[in-house]
């Protein structure tokens, strides 16, 4: 069969959209105008602010542990990144506990932890235990020389180093390869390779060199004012920090920013594959199976016509229809159309002038349109029926058109009368008027007033 | 147009499936000259074989049916465009009248109907399917002149008459223009010209609110 290859693509996208775990966001819209639609997108988010700590895939710098704790806490990701930096700022321990998290959080949608696979990581141990005479003699060193600077940061930074190297070894193939690409490009500090040796080499010189300049200034400057000396030693740091490692933070963000670019379009892409086989692939397989029957053949034309169509230039998704009853008379006409389509197969083409809220005598309209219709789908013969709605200050019309057989409005059987005296009734009950006109051989036209009341919007 | 020759028609829209449905069902009513499936195309061949009928798909890539007939109006004005569109949606309509088409008909449309239809705008008439008259009506009607916003208003312009109003209603309701002749006991040809006026109305307005209509009448 056709449509069999057609059903198994659809059961790959549809089982990755559920297989994939629940997902970790920052607050706040990202998805557009689609986020509104449940079912949408909505899958399988909403689940922030429960649960156990995980690191985020979605919002993911570094390791994604910000990310993750915003989540928990239902706060922005910004905020959160802030705080580490600054408490990693302030003692450098904010680095360390950086480390740290990495290494005993899980990575969302998984239970394993970095840190329980580097428990059996022999040689990565053997190089952490290797730092702890590093950290000795640094700490020797910097007392030797009354550098409190190298003291104080001495511990976290090895406790960082040894995080980082049991985090590199252990990660998954997937964590690896990122942390393979951030750091061959710090390497680089972020130098395009196909940029001159030259030029590398003279930023590495000018970064240096400012950097060294604004340790020199703080340590001991030779600035007439004090308080100048921190000021313009930190600036030069940054400077120099800027120089040197910019270009690698610029190709940080611009990865991450199109990384969330192609999953943003992989998923939208997978929801409408799914969408269009749910309704058209579905309609062109009835429709090869029912290639004798021209009649339903069009009719589920007709319906899927209409059907993509309001998802495509309305945002309506398929298969909502009738969920909500209509809420204006447009709306209900709307409905009328589809409804007399899908039962009778006969196109019914429908044109509304203006419109208004639905209120009980609108209703009563409606529906004396709407048995005006199925008349004509039913016994005039005719391929088509044309509906028209206006809605003016004073009064709204309806008129129900077709070409069919038309009958003469002086003989009718009792049961077509009856039918036409039903919409007559009706109308008359609130205070309109039903005129039916129908020439032998022409088609019938029936025509529904309804006075509206002022001071009604 | 000498009303003996037949009409030369030229094609543009980019599925090639459509193209070839339109040929066979104009049949030989009409000779049809060419076709494109893209804009350049399109405007290319068109000034160079010159038909008197353009058929127009609204949706094409690069700029669409607005693209074709703003290119081709200020050099060949003899040329007619009638546009062909799958979307109904107003602002895509209201546009392509605007830049100069000469009517609208969904691809829906029968054969007959369509034949007709090239023949009408091939003498210089003007095609409203029962939805362009629908649009039309909504969006003069949704407009009250107070509400107008600044801008010299031409009143020959900006509001329909009363006669023009009733025949684009009988259109709306599905009329054919000598059905709406009959109805109204006109001939066909007042029928013609008060749907041309309509039409002219309908491209020279200065109304902002035209547009405006057409795209807030789509967010609905």
């Amino acid at each position: 069969m056709v449509a069999a290859p057609q059903r198994r693509d659809h059961r790959c996208i549809s089982d990755q959209l559920k297989s994939r775990p629940p997902r970790w966001e920052a607050p706040g819209p990202r998805w557009g105008p689609h986020g509104d639609y449940p079912g949408w997108r909505g899958r399988d988010r909403h689940h922030r602010g429960r649960g156990r700590l995980y690191r985020s895939r979605e919002d993911r710098i570094i390791g994604g542990i910000a990310g993750g704790i915003a989540a928990r806490l239902g706060r922005d990701v910004t905020v959160v990144r802030i705080v580490f930096v600054l408490f990693g700022l302030v003692s450098g321990f904010g680095v360390a506990v950086y480390f740290f998290a990495w290494l005993l959080l899980p990575v969302e949608g998984s239970t394993e932890t970095i840190g329980s696979r580097a428990l059996s990581d022999r040689q990565g141990m053997t190089i952490v235990l290797a730092l702890v005479p590093a950290l000795v003699i640094m700490l020797l060193v910097g007392s030797a020389l009354h550098a409190n600077f190298v003291s104080s940061w001495g511990l976290p930074l090895l406790i960082s180093a040894a995080g980082l190297v049991l985090v590199f070894r252990n990660a998954d193939d997937e964590e690896r390869v990122r942390l393979d690409d951030s750091v061959k490009a710090l390497l680089q500090l972020g130098s395009e390779p196909r940029q001159s040796r030259r030029s590398f080499l003279f930023r590495l010189g000018t970064g240096l060199v400012v950097f060294v300049l604004g340790v020199f200034v703080i340590s001991d400057g030779a600035l007439s004012r004090s308080w100048l000396r921190p000021l313009g030693g930190t600036l030069l740091m940054i400077a120099g920090t800027v120089v040197l490692l910019g270009p690698w933070w610029l190709r940080l963000a611009l990865d991450l920013m199109h990384e969330r670019q192609a999953r943003i379009r992989a998923e939208e892409r997978a929801d409408m594959a799914a969408r269009v086989h749910d309704s058209v692939l579905q309609t062109l397989a009835l429709i090869q199976r029912s290639a004798d029957q021209p009649q339903v053949v069009a009719k589920l034309a007709r319906a899927q016509e209409r059907e993509l169509r309001s998802w495509l230039f309305e945002g309506r998704a398929p298969g909502s229809f009738g969920a909500e009853g209509a809420a204006t008379l447009s709306a209900g006409v709307e409905q009328i159309e589809r409804e007399v389509e899908a039962a009778h197969g006969v196109a019914v083409d429908a044109v509304t002038v203006g419109d208004a809220p639905l209120d009980d005598e609108m209703r009563a309209l409606l529906a004396a349109g709407k048995e005006a219709t199925v008349n004509a789908a039913k016994w005039s013969g005719a391929s088509s029926v044309s509906i028209y709605v206006e809605v003016e200050a004073k009064r709204v019309s309806m008129f129900v058109r077709d070409r069919g057989a038309g009958f003469d409005t002086d003989a009718v059987a009792e049961d077509r009368k009856g039918i036409a005296e039903s919409i007559r009734a009706r109308m008359q009950r609130n205070g309109g008027t039903a005129v039916v006109r129908s020439v032998p051989g022409e088609g019938t036209e029936v025509e529904l007033s309804l006075p509206r009341h002022a001071g009604r919007a | 147009m000498n009303a003996t020759r037949v009409p030369r028609v030229f094609l543009v829209d980019d599925h090639h499936l459509f193209r070839a449905g339109v040929r066979s069902e104009l049949g030989d009513a009409v000779e049809v000259v060419g076709e494109a499936d893209e804009v350049p195309a399109a405007i290319e061949l068109i000034s160079e074989r010159l038909p008197d009928v353009v058929l127009l798909d609204v949706h094409m890539p690069g700029g669409g049916g607005k693209a074709v007939i703003e290119a081709i109006k200020p050099i060949h004005p003899e040329v007619t465009f009638l546009a062909l569109s799958v979307s109904d949606a107003p602002e895509d309509v209201i546009a392509v009248i605007r830049a100069g088409a000469r009517g609208y008909v969904t691809k829906t449309i029968s054969g007959p109907e369509l034949i007709d239809a090239v023949l009408r705008v091939a003498d210089g008439d003007a095609v409203f399917s029962p939805r362009l008259a629908g649009f039309v009506l909504d969006a003069f009607a949704s407009m009250p002149p107070e509400f107008d916003l600044p801008g010299p208003l031409d009143p020959e312009l900006d509001h329909l008459s009363p006669r023009e109003r009733e025949v684009l209603r009988l259109i709306a309701r599905g009329y054919t223009y000598k059905e709406v002749a009959r109805e109204l006991t006109i001939s066909i040809k007042t029928v013609e010209s008060h749907v041309s006026a309509v039409l002219r109305k309908l491209q020279l307005s200065t109304r902002h609110q035209l547009t405006k209509w057409a795209t807030e009448r789509r967010l609905i």
